[in-house]
């Protein structure tokens, strides 16, 4: 115990802020549910098709362990850098609550699949280590829909079972995190993992659900429940900070409590004290063997695919992209594949040719990490688009009339855009817009007449004055739409007066 | 009574439509009340599709116990919560007998959700016993060893969590057996306490017996707890006991066992040695705390397992809706009895956060001294015999009233459920023209010895070929 707290990572601020999180993840991307054979594609179908006798908790049924299931969990457990127990056991948790139709849910207790773990994430003083307590399996409830949209208002609930019985790993971290800041880069880099992991669909609604403790310079702590995004996460955290800490200066006492996260309103409400907690009377589920899953472990382990940290550390290394492109590319599995083939292609197919002028300032990994990173991820967010809206063929494209100096930079962004917007190819978005670099003569005329037209300018810039070029520069390329390498007009300019 | 050879015989004489026609005419005559759904339309439909139907029970009546799962057959567990509750799946077990050819007659009569000694609890009144009526005919599955007992069926289902089964075939002077835990699957039995739990065959003797255990045993990917078994069990239905060690376990004939009991137990022991097999006492020193154990681990999972019943999805459902917290309370006030309630409050307090490890840890601690008790004993014996009551069937209403008198009733057959290991009662005497059961214990998996056992005595005994007069 006393290790434990050696350990604990000291306060940010003088307010003293505190957060550990637990996050449902559902394994939605196995074909089916934890205990019975149900198909989990239910998302497009009517309520309660999906169900069976055990997932809807008929009697007599039981429970039969999803092997793929155990299996997605070790290797999340892996991926967390926790240890997997010798064995794993499930327990009964006992409660009453109509979406749960047994009157307990099967989980985990004592022997959780996977404990001891750590995240690496990027805190407000550094990278810092964020310790996973553990992660363990348990069966989804069914899902409540009041009639009318709020519990308070509607005459009536209706109970859709089709997602009870959907696989979850629960994962528990230590009270690690300082800031709610910090608690939306430690989900965004669970997602992330999740991701390369293929075991979850992060796009699915309720598919990462997140409960935090908060609490301040050591006092009691409050649990918010129904926090359903990151951005919520991060809002919800801020709301407690100052509902704790306004509490605080008038006097007041922070009581250990449940409170309820209402997202429209941006609030969270008390659901119950720590005096009205339950007592869940955990017990083993004799109903379910105990598994040894120290044995599947080394298994597993050899089938876990290159992870986040380790991918942009070899991003790094191997094609010599600067740390903050290989963040960025990595911090989805998508876009860092997206990467790597369109690097790969590149450099298979497109030989450079010695009679080209080539755009040399930077090298083709650079070029493509740029253009991915800074340039094409930008305009996704944007659009609310993901990485398969634009092919890698027409990367590999742009690629290519940028570094052969066809086309500027910022036509590059064009021909991305018009892509998006439009579609076509590279080429064709070129020609079409006339986009191919002006040729050397019409630049060199362009800074003659821009010379010529702006005596002015060019005495300021003779009398020292820089920015003077800077005027001079956008004339040109005013004259030449665009076209010109701006960097070598500048150059030019700068030669001629 | 009747045997499953007499049935295959008039079947071959008559159809399997006649015979079960007769049988319902029986079961609807009873005066023993033991059953509680006849599901004579069904029963008659199957019976007249049987042509062409291969299996070693085609035609062949069986009453099934109220707390097993039968697609569109009311399931009720004998409580007013389920009234009305129609499954819509079939039981491992009801497939494998459906494949072999039975047919399924109806619903026994059971104590509520398998609560009980006596078959007093259930919601649908007491089944009575068919050697003198004034008497319980033992619990929980009363009624599947009283529709034996009265001839009204050859065969059974029946369900042992600590005795349900066996105490019954005791009192009702029938054969029952509780197998392994996890020779037959659970799936679609209704669960009291499921760490303690099977199903159980009843039939007039031990062929029969088998006969039907052979049908209903084997692996079920369904339930993790069932394990495989291919074994032809009737290959253990041989008259030879020559070589067998017997065990007696001292501890099982104690403070308030009947004396006739006693001395038909020790001539059913003297029996076997004449017919080849030797006997030796075996100490089992944890008895003494089997019952409490037993008790405690089964309140504690009934009140987890019967959580479930809250009148939303299935059974009884009150004229008008509240707040579900009240509709609940509301619900399982109106829907339990009185022993399902009192083990529902005892089970929830023994696992209540403060009081498990005093309670349920403890008597999981028991549990496995209980559990080294058989393996050391049957160590140098291959089976081990004691009476399965310690007293014949006792008056209705005698107990009922003082539940710490009545569960004390179970003090012999708890111990096999703990454990685990399979057991059988066969009858083995009388007492007052009440019968006596003799109950035979054997190692995990080892039900082949104690048939084997079990058909000797038989074979050489003629307790089994008296029935009660059913007028």
């Amino acid at each position: 115990m006393r290790e434990e707290s050696l350990k604990l990572r000291p306060y940010l601020d003088e307010v003293g802020v505190m957060i550990g999180l637990e996050i449902h993840v559902q394994l939605n991307k196995l074909n089916t549910k934890i205990f019975c054979g149900c198909p989990l594609d239910y998302h497009d179908d009517g309520p309660n098709t999906h169900t069976c006798p055990v997932c809807l908790g008929l009697p007599g049924s039981l429970p039969v362990i999803n092997r793929k299931a155990v299996e997605y969990s070790i290797k999340v457990g892996l991926a967390l850098n926790c240890s997997i127990e010798e064995h794993t056991q499930f327990y009964r948790k006992n409660y009453y609550y109509p979406d749960l139709p047994k009157g307990f849910q099967i989980t985990q207790y004592d022997y959780p699949i996977a404990s001891s773990g750590y995240i690496n994430i990027e805190g407000e003083d550094g990278e810092v280590r964020v310790r996973i307590n553990r992660a363990h399996m348990e069966e989804d409830p069914g899902r409540l829909v009041h009639e009318g949209g709020s519990i308070e208002r509607s005459k009536y609930t209706l109970i859709d079972y089709n997602r009870s019985g959907v696989a979850l790993l629960e994962i528990v971290t230590e009270p690690d995190i300082r800031s709610p800041k910090e608690a939306r880069r430690f989900l965004d880099k669970l997602r992330n993992i999740l991701g390369y992991l293929d075991v979850v669909d992060t796009t699915l609604e309720g598919s990462m659900r997140v409960d935090a403790n908060i609490s301040l310079s050591g006092g009691s702590r409050s649990e918010v429940k129904n926090i359903s995004s990151h951005k919520g996460a991060e809002r919800a955290l801020l709301f407690e900070i100052v509902r704790q800490k306004n509490l605080l200066r008038r006097g007041g006492k922070v009581v250990q409590e449940t409170r309820h996260f209402d997202e429209a309103r941006g609030v969270t409400v008390s659901l119950r004290t720590k005096e009205e907690a339950h007592d869940y009377r955990y017990f083993p589920e004799a109903d379910l063997v105990s598994l040894k899953v120290a044995d599947w472990a080394p298994g597993i382990a050899k089938t876990l695919p290159e992870l986040p940290d380790a991918r942009r550390e070899r991003f790094v290394s191997q094609y010599g992209v600067t740390d903050d492109h290989a963040k960025s590319l990595t911090s989805e599995k998508q876009v860092a594949d997206f990467y790597e083939d369109v690097v790969i292609k590149c450099s298979n197919y497109y030989k450079p040719d010695e009679s080209i002028d080539y755009y040399i300032e930077l090298d083709i990994p650079s070029l493509v990490a740029v253009f991915i990173a800074d340039k094409l991820k930008g305009e996704l967010n944007y659009r609310d688009l993901n990485i398969d809206s634009f092919k890698v063929e027409d990367m590999i494209g742009l690629i290519k009339l940028i570094h052969e100096n066809k086309i500027t930079e910022q036509s590059g962004v064009e021909v991305i855009r018009t892509i998006l917007d439009e579609g076509g190819t590279p080429d064709e978005v070129v020609a079409a817009k006339g986009l191919l670099k002006a040729g050397s003569d019409l630049v060199t005329a362009a800074v003659e007449e821009v010379i010529s037209e702006n005596p002015d300018a060019v005495e300021d810039y003779q009398n020292g004055k820089q920015e003077a070029v800077n005027f001079l520069m956008g004339q040109v390329m005013k004259k030449t739409k665009g076209r010109a390498d701006a960097k070598e007009v500048r150059k030019m300019i700068i030669q001629r007066i | 009574m009747i045997t499953v050879s007499q049935t295959l015989e008039a079947i071959q004489d008559s159809s399997a439509e006649e015979v079960v026609s007769q049988c319902i005419d029986r079961i609807e005559a009873s005066k023993f009340n033991t059953f509680i759904t006849v599901a004579k339309e069904s029963a008659l439909e199957v019976a007249g599709k049987m042509e062409g139907h291969t299996g070693p029970l085609v035609g062949v009546p069986i009453a099934i116990k109220d707390n097993i799962s039968t697609k569109g057959i009311q399931t009720t567990c004998a409580s007013r919560i389920l009234g009305g509750y129609v499954p819509p799946y079939d039981a491992h077990v009801i497939e494998r007998l459906k494949a072999a050819g039975a047919i399924i007659v109806g619903k026994v009569n059971m104590d509520e959700f398998a609560m009980g000694t006596s078959t007093e609890t259930s919601h649908y009144g007491p089944t009575l016993n068919p050697w003198d009526t004034e008497t319980v005919p033992g619990g929980s599955s009363g009624g599947s060893a009283a529709t034996i007992a009265a001839g009204e069926v050859p065969l059974a289902l029946g369900s042992d969590t600590g005795g349900s089964v066996r105490c019954p075939a005791s009192f009702c002077g029938v054969v029952g057996l509780k197998p392994t835990y996890g020779v037959i699957s659970r799936y679609g039995l209704i669960s009291y306490a499921n760490s303690l739990e099977q199903i159980g065959p009843i039939a007039s003797n031990v062929a029969d017996m088998t006969l039907l255990f052979n049908v209903i045993a084997g692996h079920d990917p369904r339930d993790s707890t069932s394990v495989p078994s291919e074994k032809d069990y009737t290959k253990a239905l041989v008259d030879d006991v020559k070589g067998l060690t017997i065990g007696v376990p001292k501890e099982y004939f104690g403070e308030g066992i009947d004396q006739a009991v006693e001395k038909s137990v020790w001539d059913s022991v003297h029996r076997l040695e004449d017919l080849g097999a030797s006997w030796q006492e075996v100490e089992m020193p944890h008895t003494k705390y089997a019952l409490a154990a037993y008790y405690v681990i089964a309140m504690s999972e009934a009140s987890s397992n019967l959580a479930r019943f809250d009148g939303m999805r299935y059974g009884l459902r009150l004229e008008k809706d509240h707040d579900w917290h009240t509709t609940y309370s509301e619900i399982r006030a109106q829907g339990f009895g009185e022993e399902v309630k009192r083990r529902i409050l005892l089970g929830t307090y023994a696992l209540s956060a403060g009081y498990m490890d005093k309670y349920y840890l403890k008597a999981l601690k028991v549990r496995t001294l209980i559990k080294q008790d058989f393996e050391r004993a049957l160590k140098s014996t291959d089976v081990l015999i004691a009476p399965t009551m310690p007293t014949p069937a006792f008056k209705l209403g005698e107990k009922i009233s003082d539940p710490l008198t009545l569960y004390m009733a179970d003090v012999n057959t708890v111990p096999v459920n703990l454990s685990g290991v399979p057991s059988v009662s066969l009858p083995c005497g009388f007492s007052d023209g009440l019968p006596i059961g003799l109950q035979i214990m054997g190692k995990h998996f080892d039900e082949k010895t104690i048939i084997r056992t079990a058909y000797t005595f038989e074979q050489n005994t003629n307790f089994h070929t008296k029935a009660p007069e059913v007028v």
